[in-house]
């Protein structure tokens, strides 16, 4: 049995768990096995009958009045029972901040920890070979499990295709499970005050990260999204210094957008960050490292010092725009 | 009151990473070395909840070669009380659990009322060293921590968790808890003159640890470049002026988003 984790806030789906299920399903051909859903929740509100419409053996609704909100103490224990009950060879989840919180602490009952971030696996004499990003993106790292199952495996945002996960039809199964002493208690979630700018409607952003270096040379980037008729956006680190405001951040934290075109400058391109720009139509990285992992998703790469090229830009703009 | 900060000692940021000749790991021999990003973060908030409680002990500890007690001396520098370095000369090799594992051990006779990690370390970024060390002390955890409601602390501790998109969550937790520190918490202080001077005096526990049996440790095979899924027309060929012109160029009549 392979056992995935369907995400969801008051029976709203995660729609990165179709992606969980693409890849578990993926795995189950590799090893000739099924794959199980897992709902943890109070009330699935609906979401086990939209599920359970995919090519899967079972949808476990895993209920307990103390999981009708997140909390790591309570899906920890109801994943613990689960797969008590199921001796699943892997648990397949996507690297949210949800499963981030918890899985670790699920695998860690067992004795185990998480390979987690996978980005893509294939199969070599017999066994799987794992690919995580290491080093902010620099690198790639191979990496094999060790040890016995159950094994606990995350996959990045993107690596498998949400509306590749097979339909079918499943039967749904509800398992009450044993929550013991919750020792969090959460409040509401909450978004902070509403931003100034809508940067998901802009055509064209100019983004400025750790390769500005200082916040003067933000009036740089500025002058190069003034003649462009763009906005100004940042990495995370430029708005974590507050040398622009937290509503120009983008990435997982921050802001997704897909303008028309979209410059990088100064910008690594760590996952955190390209998650939030890589469908933009254009994508253009000026970046004095070559190997900068921000070059693999942009269709235009300047390699070399920002503060030599965004000048010439600029000057080059304003003569085409005559 | 007592904190931990775990802290660990990765590559800079800016380094040009060579890879060894049997794919194994980097070349670390001359690289230039820093404290993960994270980590600095969590000691800043462990310092300040030490100054808004006006009492109270910071330790800090890092499990690395002889070359991390550099971490834990800037550390000191900053404020920290004390440190503890945990040898070990192939840190690259531990498991996240492996690594767990070994703080466990030493800081269990600490009894900590708060354990601040990373949320994820630059290098390795497994992203759950802490959340496994709270499960193996019994102790609650958070992961993803952006604010710490400094005037709540008693034994609770009101914390607020970035989540995904723009949204965040306030969690209330009973101590003793352990909580993994989102970079950009609160700006980072200098070390002072006098804390340099200061922290020459202040202790330094030395243990020299192997990496404690563990049969389901994840192991890196290789190590590599990424294989570039895109194609990326590069311009100016190492000339970023004459790359701007072409650039300006390409914009307006190839891709015409100009
Ligand atoms: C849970 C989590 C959530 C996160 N959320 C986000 C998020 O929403 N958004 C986000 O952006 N990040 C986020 N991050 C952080 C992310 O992992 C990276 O740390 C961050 O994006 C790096 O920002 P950067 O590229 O500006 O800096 P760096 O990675 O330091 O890169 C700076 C780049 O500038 C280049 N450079 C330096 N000088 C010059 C010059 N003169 N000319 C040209 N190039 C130069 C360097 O070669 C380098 O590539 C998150 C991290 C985590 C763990
Ligand atoms: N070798 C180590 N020494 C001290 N702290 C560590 C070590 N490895 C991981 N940590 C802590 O755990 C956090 C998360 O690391 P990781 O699980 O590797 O992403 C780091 O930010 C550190 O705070």
């Amino acid at each position: 049995m392979i056992l995935v984790f369907i995400e969801h806030k008051d029976g709203v789906l995660n729609k990165t768990s179709l992606e969980a299920i693409t890849a578990a399903q993926a795995i189950a051909k590799d090893i000739n096995d099924r794959v199980s859903a897992v709902i943890p929740c109070d009330d699935d509100k609906g979401l086990a009958q939209e599920i359970a419409n995919y090519d899967l053996e079972k949808v476990i609704v895993a209920t307990n009045p103390k999981l009708n909100v997140y909390t790591p103490d309570g899906y920890a224990d109801a994943w613990a029972e689960i797969i008590k009950r199921e001796k699943p060879q892997y648990v397949v989840m996507s690297h949210t901040y949800q499963v981030r919180d918890f899985a670790p602490k699920v695998a860690a009952r067992f004795d185990r920890e998480v390979l987690a971030d996978v980005i893509r696996y294939r199969k070599e004499e017999g066994k799987f070979v794992f690919t995580r990003r290491i080093f902010l993106g620099k690198l790639d790292a191979d990496v094999v499990l060790q040890g016995e199952a159950p094994y606990f495996v995350t996959f990045q945002s993107g690596a498998f295709r949400p509306d590749k996960a097979e339909k079918g039809s499943a039967k749904i199964e509800k398992v009450e499970v044993n929550v013991s002493e919750i020792r969090m208690s959460p409040e509401e979630p909450f978004q902070e005050t509403k931003s100034e700018v809508d940067l998901t409607k802009s055509e064209i952003i100019v983004a400025v990260g750790r390769g500005i270096k200082s916040q003067e040379n933000i009036a740089l980037a500025q002058q190069l999204a003034d003649v462009l008729g763009g906005d100004l956006a940042a990495s995370r680190p430029i708005c974590d210094a507050e040398w622009l405001p937290i509503d120009r951040q983008i990435g997982s934290s921050g802001q997704t957008v897909a303008p028309k075109l979209y410059i990088a400058l100064g910008i690594s391109g760590a996952i955190q960050h390209v998650v939030g720009m890589k469908n933009s139509q254009v994508i253009v990285a000026i970046n004095k490292d070559p190997e900068a992992p921000i070059f693999d998703i942009a269709d235009y790469g300047i390699v070399g010092d920002l503060f030599d090229a965004v000048p010439v830009m600029i000057e080059e703009i304003k003569k085409l725009k005559g | 009151m007592k904190i931990v900060v775990l802290m660990k000692q990765v590559v800079n940021k800016d380094a040009v990473l060579r890879i060894k000749a049997d794919c194994s790991w980097i070349e670390e021999s001359d690289v230039a070395l820093q404290t993960s990003e994270s980590d600095g973060y969590a000691l800043e908030e462990a310092l300040r909840l030490r100054e808004a409680k006006g009492q109270g002990e910071v330790v800090v500890c890092s499990v690395g070669t002889h070359a991390a007690k550099s971490v834990i001396k800037d550390a000191l520098a900053r404020g920290a009380n004390r440190g503890i370095h945990i040898i070990n000369n192939e840190p690259h090799k531990l498991s996240p659990y492996q690594t767990a594992k070994m703080i466990a051990e030493v800081i269990k006779g600490e009894n900590p009322d708060l354990i601040f990690t990373g949320l994820q370390s630059d290098d390795l970024g497994y992203g759950q060293t802490g959340v496994i060390l709270a499960e193996l002390l019994g102790i609650p955890h958070a992961t993803i921590v952006i604010e710490i409601d400094r005037s709540s602390l008693s034994d609770t501790l009101r914390v607020k968790r970035e989540l995904e998109s723009g949204w965040y969550q306030w969690f209330n937790y009973r101590l003793p808890a352990l909580f993994t520190i989102q970079s950009g918490i609160s700006q980072i202080r200098y070390a002072s003159l006098k804390g340099i001077m200061e922290a020459k005096k202040k202790e330094i526990k030395e243990i020299v640890m192997d990496a404690p049996a563990f049969s389901s440790a994840q192991k890196i095979q290789k190590v590599y470049l990424p294989v570039k899924t895109k194609q990326t027309q590069i311009l100016g060929n190492g000339d970023a002026k004459r790359g701007a012109v072409e650039l300006v160029e390409k914009l307006k009549n190839e891709a015409r988003v100009i």
